[in-house]
Formats: C-alpha cells, structure tokens, sequence
C-alpha cells in the first residue's frame, strides 16, 4: 500500500476539458494544449509554474513540451490505454510528494473520431501481443473481450442483459445533464436492448463512444494547493494492482481477486469505508466492467452485481450516484481522464444540474489487466 | 478454388511448429523443456522457471467452451459473408487457452462448458487452422 502518510499530501488545482465530439483538424498534441490552456486558466498559474509533466496518449513528451513552451524537471509519456490514466496520476502525486516536482501538469489528448480508430481489425492490440494469432479466428476487439467476459458473468450468475442496460441507462441520464456529454437523449432497458449488437451478448449501448478531445488535470502538493484560485481537492487515497499472467485471454476471475486487493489498500490509505462515498467514477470502456467493478471493489457480492444495480442504485440520488457526467458510455470516452475530471468539480460543486448535493469523498476506479483506484476528497480532515 | 480473404497468422520462425502440425493433423503446443510448463501463444522465455529451452507437444486437442462472443460488427472483409459468426475461447484439457471457431454448431448452440475436439480445416495450401466441434464421446 502507498504511504498513509500520502494521504491529502497532493491536490488537483486545476482541471480543463476541451469541447468533445468530431474536432477535425486538432491532433493530440493540440487537444492536450488546448485542454491545459483551459487547466491553467482554471487554477491562475501559468506555463512557467510547470515542473513536470505527464503525458498520455500524446506520443512525445518532448515535443509537447516544446510545442508547450515549458521545461519541467520531470516529464514522462505514458501508452495510449485507459488504465493509464489512474497510474499517470498516482506517479504525479508520488513525484510531487518526494521532491521531484512541485507541480505537475496531466495532459491527455485524443483524435480517436477523426483519425478514425475503430479498435477491431488489422491494427488492433489489445491484449499482449498475441492478438495477431486469433485473427484468422476473427477475434479480435477489446469489446469482444469484454462480451465473453460479460457471457462468462451471465453463465456463471445468471446475469442478464436487461441487467446490464441499468448501467447505460443511468450514465444516459447524467448525460442529460451534462450540456459537454456527446450523446445526451435518455434511452431506456428496451431501446438497450433493441439496440443493435456489436460483439454479442453486448449492445452498441454497452460500447463507450470514440470521439476527439482533450483533459488536463494541473496537481500540486497541499500546501501549494491553498493558494489556488478554486478550492483544492485532495488526493486522499490510491492503489494499483494487476492481474498480468495469461493476460492475452479474460481472466478467469474478471478481474475479481486484483480489485479486492486494490479496494483494500484504497479506503485503508484513505481511511474512508464505501459507505462514506458521495458518487463513484468507474471505468466504463464497456458497460461490463461497471458491473465487475462494483463487486471487485466489494459494493456487493461477486455474482449480485446484475440484480445490485437495479432500481437506480447507480443514478443521481441513488445510493452510489455513479459516472454524474454520463461516462464513457454516454459524455466521451476520454480513457478515465473525464472521469477524473468529473470528480474534481463534483468535490467542488461545479456541476449544475448533475451535482451531487454536498459531495466530499469520491472513488475513482478502473478494471483492466493493470488496476487503479484514487479517492478524492474535498476537506483535507 | 476462390482467393482466401480472411486473415492469415503471421507464420515465423518461433511459432511455426503450431502451423507446421495444424496442417498434419496434430495440435501443437509450446512446452518448456525444463519445467514442462504450457504456453500459448508463443514466447522466447518460460514465465514459469524463465528457461529458453522449449519444445512442442501434441496436445489432445479435447477442451471445453470457457466463452463466447457473436461478431455482427465487420472488422476483417472477408468475414463479411459470415456475418453475425461466433468466436468461442476454448480451454484444453492441458490447461492453456485458445480463441477459435466451432465448427458444426450454430451459433445459438454455443454454450459456455461445452466439451469440443479439435478440427483441423485447411484454409490455404499452406496454412491450416485449428477449429473445434463438438466432442460428444
């Protein structure tokens, strides 16, 4: 587990988004730009205040620093996956907390729509590397990944499709409310289901949506963080784990034992239980991994997921309001960053119509082969 | 006979034992020479006991359905005249897991723990794949 003493040692000062949806012409490196103009301007530092830098999905960090104008002691790109996210942003907190920068600037950038990625086919990686080999079989997709994975939970619980649309059809609503979300028509259990298919048992609505744009997050350490122009919010608690072996094929847990682990060291290290939680940012490249996530991380009993997140559980006002910016699934797919994003001014009541009255403590989480967590909080108590 | 137009595996030198015993017939799979730990797809080093000494076994070819997904998305052209096709994951008796397609069922009979066999089904003259169906012994 990460240091206890970490905990609200670090703050984000600073969030910027760039509008989402088909922005021709801005590549990543002027999406990641764009957002941190926007994160500056949010938290009154300027470039020169930079000291370090992480980039994700953005190929150079180099070059963005150069095209940037800044000269940080510390920069550093990570891959283009959205497990990345989480692990971009505990390194920053870990690199501020030990001295090597003061404050550091996230940026991401993706030209996913216009560049026209369709993550299946020739070009897709996903997996270890052994995906090449099935394509003769016509496997190939994280999407179809997570359709065995969600036809593994059907068989294995009983889980049902109808289940899983609680899932669209919540972050839907929250789209609804959110005037930056990319698809925001309420939709319900039926149209999920008429939905076409894209990798059986999954439904186009189960699918997150590939769209351009850019987020920035700008984090410092708590004692720089009061000076800012927003309140700050504090990073008061995160872990990693893995599940790496076998990784070409779904796990044979879904994930299920690595996330116990991770939730354990989070609410530990932050000192927070999931019942002090005011709203859940989950990692939804698919519908399917809200549903593991939420019993990896022990919000119910493996297996109950389906029936767990009936009756609005996961909408504004339920008892976990979850993806309050409509996600992945229904804002952008914007690899965790929005999420992120989303938890900041929801700890600092930005969000309008979609707020979460009174949020102090949110949990972000991701299930992918490499897990994350952070738990934000609004008072550094 | 009509071209071939769906993906072929890249053949290389490191994998090409798999594709040499697919087209006799044998499905061949990658075993350290030290441990007699399985392992696909290929790799240099054993992750078990990190040995770079391997050699290839035949494997029963018996194993059961772990999974299954139906492609209605067109991602590889020439499977377009299949659409909606299924791709099941199949665990071997020995252990290791492979994607492929069932051979003999429909689609709707797909169903996770289904044992299958595999079949060995020429797709070229110089590639076969590893299919399976059901195995009802």
């Amino acid at each position: 587990m990460p240091d206890k003493n970490l905990r609200n040692r670090t703050a984000v000062i600073g969030v910027g988004t760039t509008p989402f949806g088909r922005l021709p012409g801005e590549d990543p490196y002027d999406l990641g730009a764009w957002a941190l103009r926007e994160a500056l301007d949010d938290c009154g530092l300027s470039a020169a205040d930079i000291d370090g830098v992480i980039v994700n999905r953005i190929p150079d960090y180099q070059r963005f620093s150069e095209a940037f104008g800044i000269n940080p002691r510390f920069a550093l790109s990570t891959p283009g996956q959205g497990r990345m996210s989480g692990v971009s942003i505990q390194i920053a907190a870990i690199a501020i907390a030990s001295g090597m920068a003061n404050t550091v600037a996230l940026v991401y950038g993706n030209d996913g729509r216009s560049a026209g990625d369709k993550y299946g086919g020739d070009n897709d990686r996903y997996g270890s590397g052994g995906a090449g080999q099935f394509f003769p079989y016509g496997m190939t997709s994280p999407g179809a990944v997570h359709a065995m994975m969600f036809a593994r939970h059907m068989h294995q619980y009983g889980t049902t499709s109808e289940q899983l649309a609680a899932v669209s059809v919540a972050f839907r609503k929250h789209a609804a409310l959110n005037p930056a979300a990319v698809m925001r028509e309420l939709i319900t259990v039926e149209q999920h289901q008429a939905s076409k298919f894209v990798a059986a048992p999954l439904h186009l609505f189960d699918y997150c949506l590939i769209n351009d744009g850019g987020v920035a997050l700008i984090l410092t350490r708590a004692e720089r963080a009061r000076d800012a122009k927003k309140p700050p919010v504090y990073l008061r608690g995160f872990s990693q784990s893995s599940k790496l072996p076998d990784s070409t094929f779904p796990p044979e847990d879904l994930w299920y034992g690595a996330m116990q682990a991770a939730g354990q060291e989070v609410y530990e290290m932050a000192g927070v239980e999931r019942s002090d939680l005011d709203a859940l940012m989950i990692y939804d490249n698919f519908s399917p991994t809200v549903l593991f996530s939420l019993e990896g991380f022990g919000f119910c009993k493996q297996g109950e997921g389906g029936a767990w997140m009936q009756n609005g559980r996961l909408e504004l006002g339920g008892e976990f309001p979850s993806n309050t910016s409509g996600g992945h699934l229904s804002e952008s797919y914007m690899q965790g960053w929005g999420l992120n994003a989303e938890a900041v001014r929801q700890l600092r009541g930005e969000c309008g119509a979609r707020q979460v009255p009174d949020a102090k403590l949110i949990q972000y989480m991701c299930a992918a082969p490499l897990i994350t967590s952070i738990i934000y909080g609004r008072d550094a108590a | 006979m009509s071209a071939y137009l769906k993906p072929l595996p890249a053949v290389d030198a490191r994998n090409q034992p798999h594709w040499n015993g697919a087209r006799a017939g044998r499905l061949m799979i990658q075993a350290c020479s030290d441990c007699s730990a399985l392992r696909y797809p290929f790799s240099k080093l054993c992750p078990h006991c990190h040995s770079t000494k391997s050699e290839w076994r035949q494997a029963s070819g018996k194993g059961t359905v772990w999974s299954w997904c139906v492609f209605h998305r067109v991602y590889f052209k020439g499977f377009e005249n299949e659409m909606p096709y299924s791709v099941v994951l199949v665990e071997l008796d020995e252990g290791v897991k492979m994607y492929s397609n069932l051979i003999g069922v429909t689609k709707e009979q797909v169903r996770i723990g289904m044992r299958v066999r595999a079949v060995f089904e020429p797709a070229t003259d110089e590639v076969t794949l590893v299919k399976f169906e059901e195995d009802k012994s």
